[in-house]
């Protein structure tokens, strides 16, 4: 009796510290609720998008202390598909993201700032390329909760602007297709 | 006057015309293949040299379908007499090389641009539809097959072309003349 109440207690206090530390997520890649899309001006007329179709990664976020998240995801470059084969190989090619020499890209943060309620500013370094630099993704809180299926889910929606020669790309697209568009849109089930 | 079949000593109109216009074709695509890929992205060419390309590609693939059923209809001139053992198994090695690898080119170039469901247009007239799509890494791999082996065609119709010179100028027989729809003499 004393054991099970000890017990009880001390499990009590384990899940109670666990609610005010902040909650580990993993990127739902498995049900496929995670999209890293990019989108590039055509010639200034239009907007292509692509999308990696390969990647995974974990983030901590308490609510309490959102400036304490932090987030991690690898990517497989040659996973990218913009809908289009002789394009994506191109892609691939070295003429853009060299996918056969760098076939990751990781993105690893390094801080968090609150911009407001539920928007944070993510620092971190991301790999693209070979190359490494320091980005801002600007980022929301979409919604959390348990789900329908005894998990507990989380979701942030980011957006970040890389210039293409940055990151060793040289390709000459034309003058407004300098720049691509990078929205990190994730939901992470709760550990 | 040329006859259309070969006879048991010499090629017809057809087999000749054909291997001449292939030897056109293939050299053609291998020089605009390599051109293409290297086009800038603002070029006038950037998007007609890929369709020329693929349409002279598949055009190609149906006269070569055609080639090889002409071989049924119409007799293989028998080697020269002149011609070695060695000689005769060397020609025959190199001409199936010749179209094991044109083949391998064809169809390794219809799977890059099939490789995410895409069928390939001919001169705007008609689509060739992708018949095998989504295969692991398929435009990649593809993509390397198509490059490395058409150079290897291209190896092997040099070294054809030196054989059949070497004949012509230094074994001073038949070989070439043949080819060039010569009556024997």
């Amino acid at each position: 009796m004393i054991k099970k109440t000890l017990a009880a207690l001390l499990l009590g206090s384990v899940l109670s510290s666990a609610a005010v530390q902040a909650a580990d997520y993993v990127i739902d890649q498995e049900g496929q609720h995670a999209f890293v899309n990019f989108k590039i001006s055509h010639l200034g007329y239009s907007w292509l998008y692509g999308t990696f179709k390969d990647f995974d990664g974990t983030f901590s976020y308490d609510e309490a202390q959102p400036e304490a998240s932090t987030v991690n995801v690898n990517l497989r470059t040659a996973s990218l598909d913009s809908n289009h084969a002789e394009r994506d190989k191109h892609l691939r090619s070295a003429d853009f993201l060299n996918t056969s020499k760098h076939p990751k890209a990781t993105f690893a943060s390094t801080a968090v700032v609150s911009t407001g309620a539920g928007t944070a500013d993510i620092t971190g370094d991301l790999t693209l390329n070979g190359v490494t630099k320091s980005i801002v993704i600007h980022a929301y809180f979409i919604g959390m909760g348990d789900d329908p299926w005894g998990g507990y889910r989380a979701g942030f929606e980011g957006k970040t602007t890389l210039q293409l020669s940055d990151f060793g790309i040289d390709a000459k697209l034309g003058p407004a297709s300098e720049s691509v568009e990078l929205t990190l849109a994730v939901e992470g089930v709760r550990q | 006057m040329m006859q259309w079949r070969n006879s048991s000593n010499q090629y017809g109109l057809v087999s000749v015309a054909v291997h001449w216009l292939v030897t056109l074709a293939v050299f053609a695509l291998f020089g605009l293949g390599l051109w293409m890929t290297d086009l800038s992205y603002y070029d006038e060419w950037y998007r007609t040299a890929p369709a020329l390309h693929k349409s002279i590609g598949v055009t190609l693939f149906a006269v070569m379908l055609l080639r090889v059923l002409w071989r049924l209809f119409t007799p293989t001139p028998a080697p020269l007499s002149s011609h070695t053992p060695a000689v005769r198994l060397l020609s025959r090695l190199g001409h199936a090389l010749l179209y094991i690898t044109i083949f391998t080119v064809m169809i390794s170039g219809y799977l890059i641009s099939t490789a995410e469901g895409r069928g390939v247009s001919v001169f705007g007239l008609f689509e060739i539809p992708a018949l095998i799509s989504g295969l692991p890494n398929q435009a990649d791999a593809t993509g390397a097959v198509h490059l490395y082996v058409a150079w290897g065609l291209i190896a092997l119709a040099v070294l054809h072309a030196v054989a059949a010179l070497k004949h012509h100028f230094f074994d001073r027989d038949a070989t070439l003349k043949r080819m060039l729809g010569c009556a024997p003499k």
